[in-house]
């Protein structure tokens, strides 16, 4: 056991450190809220996503040839805490990064090996993901997205549902059932779809925060070329659980980073908040919540170095890896709601009032938190997940 | 970095519980917790064989010099099996504050002898009031006649009644900082004045007692470490010992986790395994969440302690105060799981129950060791 860094490690921080230092945007007034990209902020986000790509501080692990800087999970755990530390914006092409590059070098030909990873990493184009339907959510298996093979072209009609960043999107990774027939894990395919081809329309759908930042897609008539599939016709299950493999994986990094950022900004809170006239560090109630929310972000630190050293020695993630998202999200959801009970009858005045504390910020990220035990998997289908695949119980 | 644990410790994992498995069986563990010794003399030797009677103590001292990540293992092993007996309160409460605070004689007569298994100790260090701060230390020890007289009563002390030595924590001076004043002494059993009390306990395979002291003399030599200086080394090995009982309860709740998913897949009702339920594939799945999370935490204070890292105390303190929550909380679960069968004397899970409950308040329960975190996060 060993958490020391080597010297060119230490020095890969240090780089890091005072980049951060030069380059963070002036207009980022980051409040400490681990937050999800808003819309308000996209253009920001994209300008910074560049500029961290021009300075090579992105896509670490990916390899050289298509854009990336082939380093080890350590180096981007260290860039990681970095941004953390620095309060940096998040990026803006997250979906991007964290899915569907890592899923194009997993099953990729050359060509789409060559073609998408590298514009991912310097934002010029955008990913969402179409996994979600109206009838299926949590049954994923159960999608009716059809796609029938044309020619050369595969025609694609349906729809899709709760999909963050379609509206700005250029490209969707799309599961859709190209063969009925087929048992229903098996008859899916995953397609590379460009977001400018006729017959998309994406509509916007407010949710509870008032933000429209997630949408509804419809496909009518969609002529998709039959090079855009990915890992082969009817293997879009597989592929598709690698997404999201990854998803958990590599998000992670970034997710727990940005826990972090909003934990030291509760703690923060509590030592400027009032309650009954004394200062919330001193109610004793609070000191255990704040300690145990600390307690919870150290665990899911350390818990994710248990997989990376896992990952660093060439083996399979354990069993600590596979409940990473879910644990994230309950400590997430925890700390939102504590910032709430800190700011006690101010939680109630949201952005726009001059009472409201940190501008409204907290209000925000507790609303959109209640997304986070639904979004890229329940909390109970993560669950099952454990309960089958790593303890074995029987499947229904 | 590398937070895993190397192949010796995996090969040390893989001897101790095979070791474990063949010696210290349920019916082991059921025979030796109705009796006062707590262990055999026999398994006791072979304890000392393997070497882990001496496990972090120096080489000079007859031990293996390995570390806290190495005794983690170690630790795990043991939780799973309920280990009972004086091993904890020999090697990692008296021996290890020998080791700490003794001097180069005190080390020298008593660590090869712990290390071999010929002695065993322990530390007398609680009082009735039941406080882990140095406020709680009030235990006096008078000088007279170029030694000391020590008078007091401690209360939750592990095998004193076993111990051929016992460290006792008294207060050799009054002062406005309750760290200073506090001093160690070694007493022999036997000595003239010393009462031991072995105490009923809900966790059988733990073993406490009271400790009287009624005007105990000792000679000036038996002080262990310098006089009203003991604290910050008591706090040490306190924080070590901590560590050690997080490691026991991280294995005592991954036995209880494979005793209830293994249960889950044979128990059958209303036509089906009972683990094909989300009733109980739930709770299955919050219990591996829980364990593990209380190894991250319990190996990451076990690494600070052997590199006497500034943030060792606060790693201490956030394992233990999610080790008490997390095993408390599986142990309940797994007899839920259970049902009927469960709760029964027959089933082992009770073991396990008590133990988690007798772990949860020793060395300070979670609400004690959150406070501290934050104390340690400077709130």
């Amino acid at each position: 056991m060993d958490f020391s860094l080597t010297p060119e490690q230490d020095a890969f921080r240090q780089t890091v450190r005072a980049w951060l230092k030069a380059n963070l945007p002036r207009e980022w007034k980051d409040l400490g809220r681990s937050d999800i990209p808003r819309i308000e902020t996209y253009e920001i986000l994209k300008q910074w996503q560049r500029k961290l790509y021009d300075a090579g501080f992105i896509g670490l692990t990916w390899p050289k040839e298509y854009g990336g800087r082939g380093l080890t999970f350590m180096e981007e755990l260290i860039l990681q805490e970095e941004i953390a530390l620095a309060k940096a914006p998040p990026i803006l092409n997250v979906l991007g990064v964290g899915m569907a590059g890592p899923t194009i070098f997993a099953y990729g030909t050359e060509a789409q090996k060559k073609r998408y990873p590298p514009k991912i990493l310097s934002c010029e184009e955008i990913w969402c993901q179409g996994y979600s339907e109206p009838n299926a959510g949590s049954d994923l298996a159960s999608l009716q997205t059809r796609a029938v093979k044309d020619g050369e072209y595969w025609i694609i009609n349906g729809q899709k549902v709760w999909t963050s960043f379609a509206q700005i999107a250029d490209w969707m990774m799309l599961l859709a059932r190209t063969d009925p027939n087929l048992p229903r894990h098996k008859g899916i395919t995953y397609f590379l779809l460009d977001m400018k081809l006729p017959g998309i329309t994406v509509k916007p759908l407010r949710h509870m925060t008032g933000d429209a930042d997630f949408n509804e897609v419809f496909f009518d008539n969609v002529r998709v070329h039959a090079s855009q599939v990915l890992g082969g016709v009817n293997q879009g299950w597989q592929v598709g659980i690698t997404t999201l493999m990854y998803e958990r994986l590599t998000l992670g990094f970034g997710l727990h980073m940005r826990l972090r950022i909003a934990l030291d900004s509760l703690l923060e809170l509590a030592r400027r908040m009032e309650k009954s006239g004394r200062v919330l560090t001193h109610d004793p109630l609070v000191r255990q919540k704040l300690a145990q929310s600390w307690i919870d972000t150290e665990c899911l630190r350390l818990t994710g170095a248990r997989g990376i050293t896992r990952l660093l020695r060439g083996e399979m993630p354990g069993p600590e890896a596979s409940a990473g998202k879910m644990v994230w999200v309950e400590t997430h959801q925890k700390l939102q709601e504590l910032a709430m009970e800190l700011e006690g009858p101010y939680a109630q005045l949201a952005k726009g009032s001059d009472w409201a504390v940190d501008g409204g910020a907290w209000q925000h990220a507790f609303l959109r938190s209640r997304a986070n035990s639904i979004e890229g998997g329940t909390t109970e289908i993560q669950k099952n997940i454990i309960a089958e695949r790593v303890l074995g119980l029987p499947k229904d | 970095m590398d937070f895993g644990f190397s192949e010796e410790q995996e090969m040390l994992r893989a001897t101790a519980r095979k070791f474990l498995e063949n010696e210290c069986a349920s019916a082991f563990v059921r025979a030796r917790m109705e009796e006062p010794a707590g262990t055999t003399d026999d398994f006791w030797a072979k304890l000392a064989e393997q070497g882990w009677l001496g496990l972090v103590y120096p080489e000079e001292f007859g031990g293996s010099g390995l570390g806290f990540v190495d005794l983690t293992v170690l630790m795990e092993e043991m939780g799973r099996a309920v280990m009972p007996g004086p091993f904890f309160s020999t090697v990692l409460l008296g021996g290890l504050t020998l080791l700490e605070a003794g001097s180069a004689a005190q080390k020298k007569e008593w660590l090869p002898k712990i290390a071999s298994g010929a002695a065993k100790a322990t530390l007398a260090w609680t009082e009735p009031n039941a406080r882990w701060d140095a406020a709680g230390v009030t235990t006096t020890a008078r000088e007279d006649k170029g030694g000391f007289v020590l008078s007091g009563t401690k209360l939750f002390v592990p095998d004193a009644h076993l111990a051929d030595a016992l460290v006792v924590v008294a207060r050799t001076a009054e002062t406005k900082t309750p760290e200073q004043g506090v001093s160690l002494f070694l007493v022999p059993k036997g000595a003239r004045g010393l009462d031991v009390k072995l105490l009923p306990t809900m966790d059988q395979t733990r073993k406490l007692c009271e400790v009287g002291l009624k005007d105990v003399a000792v000679p000036a030599a038996a002080l262990v470490g310098a006089k009203g200086g003991a604290w910050p080394a008591l706090a040490r090995v306190v924080e070590r010992a901590t560590v050690a009982l997080c490691g026991e309860m991280c294995g005592g709740a991954q036995k209880v986790l494979e005793m209830t998913t293994e249960y889950a897949k044979i128990r059958v009702a209303f036509g089906k395994p009972i683990g094909t339920y989300q009733g109980v594939k739930h709770k299955a799945a919050d219990m591996l969440v829980d364990v593990e999370n209380a190894k991250s935490l319990t190996y990451y204070a076990a690494w600070a302690m052997d590199e006497n890292a500034p943030e060792a105390p606060l790693a201490a303190s956030m394992a233990k105060a999610y080790a008490s929550d997390a095993y408390r909380k599986l142990a309940g679960t797994g007899i839920q799981l259970h049902g009927g069968i469960g709760f029964t004397w027959e089933h082992d899970l009770h073991l396990y129950f008590k133990r988690a409950k007798s772990s949860e308040f020793t060395f300070g329960d979670a609400t004690y060791h959150r406070e501290r975190v934050a104390q340690l996060i400077n709130l």
